[in-house]
């Protein structure tokens, strides 16, 4: 029921987004030379965080992009916003 | 018969206008004005219902949306019959029928009450710990429970009412309008907000509006009066919306809130038609103030549950709004000055008051002052210890409280009464604020938990938060309006005025009886019968957490969620305990405030508005032509085409028999079909596809499967490079909007650095796809500018073409194994096209098909579908589908996950065709498969997961997952059914031209 500020169009109903799991987690460039153990940490751990989570979200009925969010998990307040690609902010 | 309670007119009470209602089949008068509690109680009659556990008689308890007990069922009619409304909200109109709930045969005489007497043997837990043993009685007992449980009962009719939702944005939106919220809602509208206020009453000026006492003034005025002006003005603001009878149901984080507004259940049923009964608000509110109030507090002893037990507050808003005297024998029990106010009230209308009991010893006040002139015999010091009367309360007897308030001291008095107004203080209503997310402390002074820290901008005034009297109010509102809203000043600064309260209170959360506590019942909730023995019970038997206290002994777990006893509750637990209050924290209050009726939750979106469907271009042309239509996601899909009353299984197979024996016509049209165009269009499907397609020449198709990270088969589907950096790619008819979206997920995410656009064509085309062996025939009359010859267009390419003038794209691709043609045109001209395929094939006896057919003419050649015969938990190598794995890819989604050490067990299960002992016996798809019986426990090795009887093969033939079943070809397997066992020999899954000699035939 919160609001998302979509870096493309603006704040809107967080029904209008689907969340896509915690952000900063790049796909192996070479799989092929991985362990299964290390395959698997890319594969399925992930953190469940109580409190500031970064974390993907896409704008499903709207501009369809993808990009990144700062939220505490404990009240559900956004601190931040940014486009895929940019930096997670510091502070 | 009745008495008529009714004492000096009330403004609030129309007199003039009469209303005759119904109680449990009997008619009662009552004015406008009235609710169903008030009008009842005019009428002599307390006892309404019975409660959940004992039956014990229950009276009106409250006059307001905390009632524990007056819960009632509202209409006869099973379309809008409606449990567990509160009584002290139901305005009475002209024809109203209500009964009592939870009795049987009578609210007079019920049977259930044999537990009231049988209650030492019902403690808390009492259903956990009988009934869940033997776990094999548990159907039995559950009969015996569910029969004597349940407060009500639900319509079985369709609702006539119409319901709906409405969106509301404003600047401020301001809950309750009593004092606080009145000045809160005025201050915001004079500054310019948009402001919204919301009371769930269907009148303004909360409980300040019907305070008629010279001991609380506003600027010499009495505060009613000083109130009553504010009120016209406020009503004058052109930026301020204001909403009676609308109860805010949820408060949820960033100050968005759900709230019920009552519109027509007020009116007689005759006036309702064609009116909007309910209206869900969502609101979206900038700033929201809290002004909700506060509820006062019961106090804890000896049966204080019976009907004609009121709060002190109801005894005092039925005298002053409704003109009702709740007895004529009215006895006061207080640990605070608030009985004194009702003592004033009740004294200025003539109803007669035999006594005060006050919890306090040493007290003096204005207001006691004033009660001891009149004559009101005053017991300090003394607490109640127990009530008598079966039905309605007829006596109490009192003793002294010793010093520290644990013990009972003195010998007994005994005082008749047939009313009881108690008041253990008040409690702040925070229930919104904590819904919000908002954490409370604990204010030791007088014991309540106010708001400390807000999630969202929002703020609690008045009573919610903790100022109770009028100068408090008077003196804090108008600053924290100030600060919130940001601005200078308020209308309400250096007001006079006079407020004779003395908040001093004797707070004691378990009276002391004389009894010891197993032989009382101090209810602590009302309406889940949970009492202070039950808590303590709870505590012995090891429970702390006040979350597993709630759970075991039901407080606070009614439809009231506990409104009146959760603070005692909590008291009780500390005390026992010997925890800090502040320190237990508190149970946590759930939306709805008070309950919601489906209705409103549902709103528009009933029968046909349920789900959005959807419906392919053609879909005119099934239903006229009789098909009956299945459900794919929310797309309506032909099934089947029955002709003259034939059974589905008759229509399938005829169906399926003229698709390979003549032609047969398929809408293909909710495939999902994404449009890939870019410099890098051919790359990334080398990405995401498990094959290779760089090399796919412009103008053919291929097949490719899709993959999870995990390596699990996510989605098929043929996709045809159209031009150099063009492709279209279909999906499922259920995966479309997935696929689509994982799609977008990796190309912005993972490979931004690629040139390609992805964009969803699936509406855009409408899909005909002709089969069987005489498809090239009809396609080429509908097509006759089109060279058809196998040369020239070979099984798995593509054409662009025309039909008269409009364009279109031909793909010649099977999913039957049938030589076939997929006509793709611009969506408007789908069903012209479809027309012009039946009217050319009628010579070969053209016969549509649904997609119980296509499921079945696929299952013969062994194709698989996504989503039954794989689960998500299938490789391409369980499916047998190797062939489709490139070896030489570097990389594509999925492809290390298919050498885990989990994915290349060779007992994965795995895809297999299943051929039946007796060639007519048709499996269940989703029945296990064992290998041994004898066994125990029986191992199971799999499922069915496609089942049919082959009308082309004349065979039963079926698919399933078995384990290790690729190398278990030929062995015998059997499915256990209820009745019997069928034997089974594994098989190839390809059951029908493995040769592929139909696709060119
Ligand atoms: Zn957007």
């Amino acid at each position: 029921m919160f609001l998302i500020n979509c870096p493309y169009c603006g704040e809107r109903e967080q029904s209008e987004f689907k969340a896509g799991g915690e952000a900063h987690i790049i796909r192996p460039k070479q799989p092929t030379e991985l362990s299964d153990d290390q395959w698997a940490e890319y594969l399925f751990m992930r953190k469940n965080i109580k409190g500031i989570q970064f974390e993907r979200w896409v704008h499903t009925h709207g501009c369809r992009k993808w990009f990144n969010v700062v939220r505490d998990t404990s009240n559900d307040i956004i601190k931040a916003v940014y486009k895929m690609g940019e930096k997670p902010p510091t502070k | 018969m009745t008495k008529n309670l009714r004492v000096r007119t009330s403004k609030f009470i129309d007199e003039t206008y009469k209303i005759s209602f119904k109680f449990d089949g009997k008619t009662y008068y009552g004015y406008k004005g009235d609710t169903l509690a008030s009008a009842l109680l005019a009428n002599d009659i307390h006892l309404v219902g019975r409660s959940f556990k004992y039956h014990r008689p229950r009276g009106i308890m409250t006059a307001g949306s905390e009632e524990p007990n007056a819960i009632v069922q509202l209409h006869k009619n099973s379309s809008r019959t409606e449990p567990n409304v509160r009584a002290t909200e139901v305005e009475i109109y002209e024809g109203l029928e209500a009964s009592s709930q939870n009795c049987w045969p009578s609210v007079n005489f019920d049977i259930g009450g044999i537990n009231n007497i049988l209650s030492p043997l019902l403690p808390a837990g009492f259903y956990y710990k009988t009934f869940m043993w033997p776990a094999s009685f548990w159907e039995k007992y559950e009969y015996f429970i569910r029969k004597s449980a349940g407060l009500g009962k639900s319509p079985t009719m369709p609702d006539p009412d119409i319901y709906e939702h409405k969106y509301i944005h404003c600047d401020v939106l301001v809950i309750g309008a009593g004092i606080s919220g009145i000045i809160a809602a005025k201050t915001a509208a004079q500054n310019g907000f948009k402001t919204l206020l919301v009371d769930e009453k269907p009148y303004l000026g909360g409980s300040t509006i019907y305070q008629n006492s010279e001991h609380f003034k506003i600027n010499n005025q009495i505060s009613s009066s000083w109130l009553e002006k504010e009120i016209n003005e406020i009503k004058k603001f052109k930026n301020l919306e204001i909403k009676t009878r609308t109860s805010i149901a949820a408060f949820h984080g960033y100050n968005f809130l759900l709230a019920r507004e009552n519109l027509t259940d007020h009116i007689p049923l005759e006036q309702r038609n064609n009116k909007t009964r309910q209206r869900l608000l969502k609101i979206r509110a900038k700033k929201v103030i809290t002004a909700t109030g506060s509820l006062e507090r019961p106090l804890i002893f000896d049966n204080n549950d019976r009907p004609g037990i009121l709060l002190s507050s109801a005894v005092e808003k039925y005298a002053n709004l409704y003109g009702v005297a709740c007895g004529e024998k009215n006895v006061l029990f207080t640990n605070n000055d608030s009985a004194y106010e009702t003592a004033i009230s009740l004294h200025q209308k003539g109803i007669n008051i035999e006594a005060i009991i006050d919890n306090r010893e040493e007290i003096d006040s204005k207001l006691i002052r004033e009660t001891e002139k009149n004559n009101i015999k005053i017991y300090k010091g003394y607490t109640v210890v127990n009530t008598y009367g079966y039905k309605r309360i007829n006596k109490i007897s009192i003793m002294q409280l010793s010093k520290d308030g644990q013990k009972v001291v003195s010998s007994k008095i005994s005082i008749s009464c047939d009313c009881l107004g108690i008041s253990g203080g008040w409690t702040p209503a925070v229930h919104l604020f904590t819904q919000s997310g908002g954490k409370l402390k604990f204010r030791d002074e007088d014991q309540v938990f106010i708001p400390n820290i807000y999630s969202s901008d929002q703020i609690s005034i008045g009573s919610c938060n903790g100022d109770f009297t009028l100068d408090e109010i008077l003196s804090n509102v108008p600053n924290s309006l100030r600060e919130f809203l940001n601005i200078k000043k308020t209308d309400y600064e250096n007001l006079e005025v006079r407020s004779s309260f003395n908040k001093t209170k004797r707070n004691i959360w378990l009276l002391p009886s004389d009894k010891v506590i197993g032989k009382t019942k101090p209810f602590v909730d009302y309406q889940n019968d949970a009492t202070a023995k039950d808590i303590k019970l709870a505590l012995r038997e090891g429970f702390r957490s006040i979350e597993h206290v709630k759970r075991y002994t039901t407080t606070g777990m009614g439809t009231d969620q506990g409104k009146l006893g959760n603070m005692h509750a909590l008291g009780i637990i500390s005390e026992t305990a010997g925890s800090k209050m502040g320190e237990l924290g508190t149970t946590t209050f759930r939306p709805p405030y008070t309950p919601l009726t489906f209705g409103t939750i549902v709103g528009r979106n009933v029968g046909e508005y349920f789900d959005i469907f959807r419906k392919t271009p053609m879909h005119d042309w099934h239903v006229q032509n009789k098909a009956e239509f299945e459900n794919v996601g929310q797309w309506k899909r032909a099934w089947y085409y029955p002709q003259n009353g034939e059974s589905m299984h008759d229509a399938v197979q005829r169906e399926s028999k003229a698709a390979r024996d003549s032609a047969g016509i398929l809408d293909a049209s909710t495939l999902g079909k994404i449009d890939i165009q870019g410099t890098d269009a051919s790359e990334f499907l080398n990405r995401v596809y498990t094959n290779a397609w760089s090399k796919l020449a412009i103008g053919k198709c291929r097949y490719g499967l899709m993959l999870n990270e995990d390596g699990m088969v996510y989605d098929d589907g043929v996709t045809t490079r159209l031009g150099e950096n063009h492709y279209i790619m279909t999906t499922t008819t259920g995966g479309a909007a997935t696929v689509l979206g994982k799609l977008e997920d990796y190309l912005q995410t993972e490979w931004p650095e690629l040139d390609v656009y992805l964009t969803s064509v699936t509406d855009h085309y409408a899909t005909i796809s002709v089969c069987g062996p005489n498809s090239k025939k009809i396609v080429s009359q509908v097509i006759p500018d089109l060279n058809f010859s196998d040369e020239s267009f070979p099984h798995m390419s593509f054409k662009n073409t025309k039909i008269d003038k409009i364009k279109c794209r031909v793909m010649r691709i099977s999913f039957t194994g049938e030589h076939s043609y997929e006509i793709n045109v611009q969506a408007n001209y789908g069903k012209s096209v479809w027309e012009k395929c039946m009217e050319a094939g009628k010579e070969f006896n053209i016969t549509p098909y649904g997609t119980e057919t296509m499921h079945l003419l696929r299952a013969e050649k062994g194709f698989i579908i996504v989503g039954q015969d794989t689960d998500a938990t299938m490789t391409p190598i369980d499916l047998q589908m190797d062939w489709i794995v490139s070896k030489k890819k570097y990389d594509f989604i999925g492809k290390r996950s298919l050498y885990r050490s989990d994915t290349i067990r060779e007992d994965r299960k795995q895809l297999v065709g299943l051929l039946t002992e007796n060639p007519d016996e048709v499996l269940e798809e989703g029945a296990q498969i064992v290998a041994d019986v004898n066994k125990s426990p029986i191992e199971m090795l799999g499922h069915v997961t496609s089942s049919y009887y082959s009308p082309n093969l004349k065979k039963s033939i079926a698919l399933g997952v078995v384990r290790g079943g690729k190398n278990m070809i030929g062995q015998k397997l059997i499915i256990p059914m209820e009745n019997k066992k069928i034997n089974v020999t594994v098989a190839d899954p390809v059951f029908l031209d493995k040769e592929n000699k139909r696709l060119n035939a």
